[in-house]
């Protein structure tokens, strides 16, 4: 008696848990049977995959929820990092990359076929800190930003900091350096910027999107970084502008290469933006001679693959991924600026319609 | 004479507050995380928060039911392999104690057990994304299901190992073939051991992110196909946690709760219907 | 064959009851079906147990598998960065300079901090539940909510530690003196000793359980009191018992990867004190294996996979081990 008991309330815990999961697991599994059979065809090439990049995250989680609601292309975009991206694009795992570093010599013989860079939108690498007590805008020179970043300056009282920020009273606390802890084209551009103007830091750490770097602590994405500027008053640390925007924190300004301070902005960018693109669209922004230009800007890539008949893809999956990303250099850009991205200059995006021209399906060009 | 007897007393009293004072301490992170989830999820979650894939950046609203529908996707598939393998499994333990190949595999089964979730995530990348070329739910599944399996096959050996030999003697001696008296006597007679089993390891999966990292990818779209990429509940929290925006933190905040809710419940389910199964997991 | 031997079979006991002339024909072909089926059962029996043997020799294979395919692919890693990749102090990607030193270090401390820290709490929820109110429904209550902790997922851990641990030990670093940063491998020692409470907390209980009555009885009977008997009758009958049990909360520890990598920091320096931010060997797994771009970067992550892999096993095996000598004795 006891035992059948048991066993009923048993089956009932059964009948209660598995209506979660298993039950449900029928109702599901076989809608997903019938959809997979219905719309193998369609369903199959409706979705797009993308990886990487966290900067354009925000931008694109925008671009392709407009683009869903007029084409209905589902794009599903993951932000893992730049080195992410490019890595799964290597093991042909993603339809697209995306990454704020074109790619270097070591990633390039790692890749079975040509891949090209498409710039799709250009941010700036911004500064961030978080000291409460203080009201004005820090301004810092390229060199002590290098130092700050190699450890030699520990204090926000520093003499060095003092001598730029007249007048400003710096707090005596140490300085708290916080860096990005995964592969990044954001650290790409901060770590391009800080070899170019300090000799000391391209000896010593050298540019890469994951270095080893000298002092701080990781956070993992330009969210992780944001966060820990967030938390931790005294912190200083490089995030893309977008996301220092959106989140009311402050940033310094940075001496450019004609000596001015420039406060990063879309303006500021897009100014720094505004020199010659070679044809294969790689180029770096950082200190730009352009006199109004922020120097820690660059471009932001989606790169795909030249020919894009592999592992079975069709035609049709090709073609539509090319004209979204055509769509997103085109009709795309009017969502950057509320976003806080730079619009692509127009000599961006002819370079950019150019390199989308290129791209083959068996031999043939996919956009005509 | 007195005195020292008074001391020892005085100590073992003494002793006997401290551990009570302390295990009563171990409760409080625990409602300290219980409260505080409750807290801040409670006022995220509406209707529409279940019903809803998740804004863009700025778009107010927004909901996790890509993730919702996804975890239990990806945790039913899981099972799907699991629970007949563990099962079919834990009886083969139970019914060889000698042989070489039960002393192996129950060994393997131990090894299992201690393997770290994020290096079963490590497996199934190499296993079956990268040879497939996608990242796909059913990745995560298997992934999942790895860490299922230990759980379940102990849980059913234990159990299979406390139910009396007479049980069996009587069935064998009735003419039942080998596999009747497993499948109709012996297994029912445990069923709601192995099922305790069962629910703690769904429990167990249910939280898990690390081995989803690099298998199941997450998609920001409802998605029922398990070839493609899903987004799951851990996945979901472990992103939007993380992020900046105060409309992704809360998103996360609400999951959180979801999430806890359902693996809190499986596991006082599976408390109170088999609490009379001593099984040691 | 079979069938043939069938039907002789049933001709003959045919022929016999002929002769006794008393019988339907019904009955013979039950018999025959009979017949029939219990071969087709041993058919089955025989698949059954061939499919429960199979399941074995799956998971022995599944658990190779996980094995070879580690050292496979950590290979290339092993052969251009060598045994002193292990104790190598620098990670450093982009002059691929890879030393695992920092993880490793990283992972030990964070581990036996954690285990110091829940130790007492554990042990003090065993002898509670074990000894001194082993039933009622409060300790009932006590026992279900220290098992919970367990099931909280790690993920919540993290994010919970985030939010409300992290500012807290920020203003206890302040206090301390040392660099207020809050995430550090400090925070992620707490969050984990929080986390492996209960692994040991329930196996030392069914072990303080385990001893029998008698011992405690005669050692009261001679005048202990309840602490006496505590540390000298219970405590070392149930020694390797609650080693086990620290064994397994270790391996638990060791292998936890969620909710460090949200509070630890993530930075592949040596840490310099347990405030200052670090890394473990999963951590720095779920950081940057999407992010490793070429080869040896990729297989120096996976190697450290393996050492994790390897380490946790061992650890777990001794724990099991002597859970095993402990109950079958």
């Amino acid at each position: 008696m006891k035992v059948f008991k048991g066993l009923a309330v048993a089956g009932l815990a059964i009948a209660i848990s598995s209506s979660m999961a298993l039950v449900s697991c029928n109702g599901s599994s076989s809608t997903s049977t019938t959809d997979s059979t219905s719309a193998t065809t369609n369903s199959d090439d409706n979705t797009i995959l993308g990886a990487g990049s966290s900067f354009d995250n925000p931008l694109f989680s925008k671009m392709f929820s407009e683009y869903n609601k007029t084409n209905g292309l589902k794009v599903n975009y993951q932000s893992i990092g730049s080195g992410g991206g490019i890595l799964q694009l290597t093991n042909k795992t993603v339809d697209f990359g995306a990454s704020d570093a074109p790619l270097n010599g070591k990633q390039d013989s790692a890749l079975s076929a040509p891949v090209v860079h498409i710039p799709v939108t250009a941010g700036a690498v911004v500064i961030g800190y978080n000291l409460p007590e203080m009201k004005d805008t820090l301004m810092l020179t390229p060199s002590v930003l290098a130092d700050i970043f190699l450890g030699k300056i520990t204090k926000w009282n520093d003499a060095k900091i003092a001598a730029i920020n007249k007048g400003v009273k710096l707090p005596a606390t140490g300085i708290i350096i916080a860096h990005r802890s995964d592969g990044s084209g954001t650290t790409n551009i901060f770590t391009t910027y800080l070899s170019k103007v300090s000799e000391e830091w391209s000896t010593k750490v050298g540019k890469g999107s994951s270095i080893n770097w000298p002092v701080g602590l990781g956070g993992k994405g330009n969210e992780g970084v944001a966060g820990s500027i967030k938390q931790t008053p005294g912190t200083i640390g490089y995030i893309e502008l977008a996301y220092a925007m959106q989140n009311n924190m402050a940033f310094a300004k940075v001496q450019n290469k004609s000596g001015k301070f420039i406060t990063p902005s879309i303006a500021s960018v897009t100014a720094a933006a505004d020199i010659q693109i070679p044809a294969d669209g790689k180029v770096s922004l950082t200190n730009t001679d352009a006199a109004d230009g922020y120097p820690i800007s660059g471009f932001s890539w989606v790169l795909i693959y030249k020919e894009q008949k592999y592992n079975n893809r069709s035609m049709d999956r090709a073609s539509k991924m090319v004209k979204l990303i055509w769509w997103a250099t085109h009709e795309g850009q009017q969502y950057s600026s509320a976003l806080n991205y730079a619009p692509l200059s127009p000599a961006a995006v002819s370079v950019g319609e150019a390199i989308l021209k290129s791209a083959t399906y068996d031999g043939k060009p996919i956009l005509q | 004479m007195n005195a020292h007897i008074k001391y020892r007393i005085g100590k073992s009293r003494g002793f006997q507050a401290l551990t009570i004072v302390l295990a009563c301490a171990c409760v409080v992170p625990l409602i300290a995380i219980l409260a505080y989830i409750f807290k801040e999820g409670i006022t995220k979650i509406n209707w529409h928060f279940f019903t809803n894939v998740p804004k863009p950046v700025g778009e107010p609203g927004g909901g996790i039911a890509n993730a919702l529908l996804g975890s239990v996707i990806v945790i039913s598939v899981a099972s799907l392999i699991a629970i007949p393998v563990g099962i079919l499994c834990g009886i083969y333990l139970s019914e060889n104690k000698t042989t070489k190949l039960a002393y192996w595999c129950g060994l393997c089964v131990d090894v299992l057990q201690g393997v770290p979730s994020i290096v079963i995530g490590i497996i199934a990348y190499f296993w079956l994304v990268k040879p497939f070329g996608s990242f796909s739910a059913l990745s995560g599944s298997i992934a999942l299901s790895i860490m299922m399996l230990p759980i379940v096959i102990r849980s059913t050996e234990e159990t299979l190992k406390l139910l009396p030999d007479s049980l069996k003697e009587a069935a064998f001696a009735l003419g039942m073939p080998f596999h009747r008296v497993i499948l109709k006597v012996i297994v029912p007679c445990g069923i709601s051991g192995i099922l305790s089993g069962v629910m703690l390891s769904v429990a167990r999966i249910a939280g898990e992110t690390a081995p989803l990292l690099f298998t199941a990818f997450g998609n920001p779209y409802l998605s029922v196909s398990i070839t493609k990429p899903m987004q799951t509940l851990p996945l979901l929290i472990f992103n939007y946690a993380t992020s900046p925006y105060n409309d992704w933190h809360d998103l996360a905040w609400g999951a959180s709760l979801v999430l806890l809710a359902w693996v809190l419940l499986l596991n006082i389910i599976t408390k109170i219907t088999t609490r009379k199964w001593k099984v040691q997991l | 064959m079979k069938t043939s031997l069938d039907n002789s079979v049933v001709t003959r006991r045919n022929s016999v009851l002929r002769v006794i002339n008393s019988i339907k024909t019904s009955d013979i072909v039950r018999t025959s079906k009979r017949i029939k089926h219990s071969y087709r059962q041993i058919r089955t029996e025989k698949i059954f147990r061939r499919t429960l043997i199979f399941m074995g020799v799956a998971m022995v294979l599944l658990v190779l598998g996980i094995m070879l395919t580690l050292i496979v692919e950590s290979v290339p890693s092993i052969k251009s960065l060598g045994i002193g990749y292990l104790w190598g102090k620098v990670w450093d990607p982009v002059r691929d300079i890879y030393g695992a030193y920092p993880f490793l270090l990283g992972t030990l401390l964070t581990s036996f901090l954690a285990l110091a820290i829940s130790v007492p709490f554990s042990f003090a929820v065993a002898i509670v539940l074990g000894e001194y109110y082993p039933k009622g429904w409060l300790s009932n209550l006590l026992k279900n909510t220290v098992e919970l902790i367990a099931a909280v997922p790690s993920v919540i851990y993290g994010f919970w530690g985030l939010a409300v641990l992290v500012p807290i030990v920020r203003s206890f670093e302040t206090k301390v003196g040392v660099q207020p940063v809050g995430i550090g491998i400090f925070s992620a020692s707490l969050i984990l000793s929080v986390m492996i409470i209960p692994y040991a907390a329930s196996l030392g209980r069914a072990m303080i359980q385990m001893v029998p009555s008698q011992l405690k009885e005669a050692a009261s009977a001679l005048g202990a009191t309840r602490w006496e008997v505590i540390r000298s009758v219970i405590l070392p009958y149930t020694k390797s018992g609650l080693f086990a049990g620290i064994l397994l909360s270790l391996g638990r520890a060791l292998g936890e990867t969620m909710a460090v990598t949200m509070v630890i920091g993530n930075t592949s320096l040596i840490p310099k004190n347990i405030f200052s931010p670090g890394n473990t060997m999963a951590s720095v797994i779920a950081n940057e294996f999407t992010e490793a771009d070429h080869p040896v970067y990729l297989s120096a992550l996976i190697e450290l996979g393996l050492v994790l892999f390897l380490v946790t096993v061992v650890i777990n095996m001794i724990g099991k081990r002597i859970i095993k000598r402990y109950t079958t004795v």
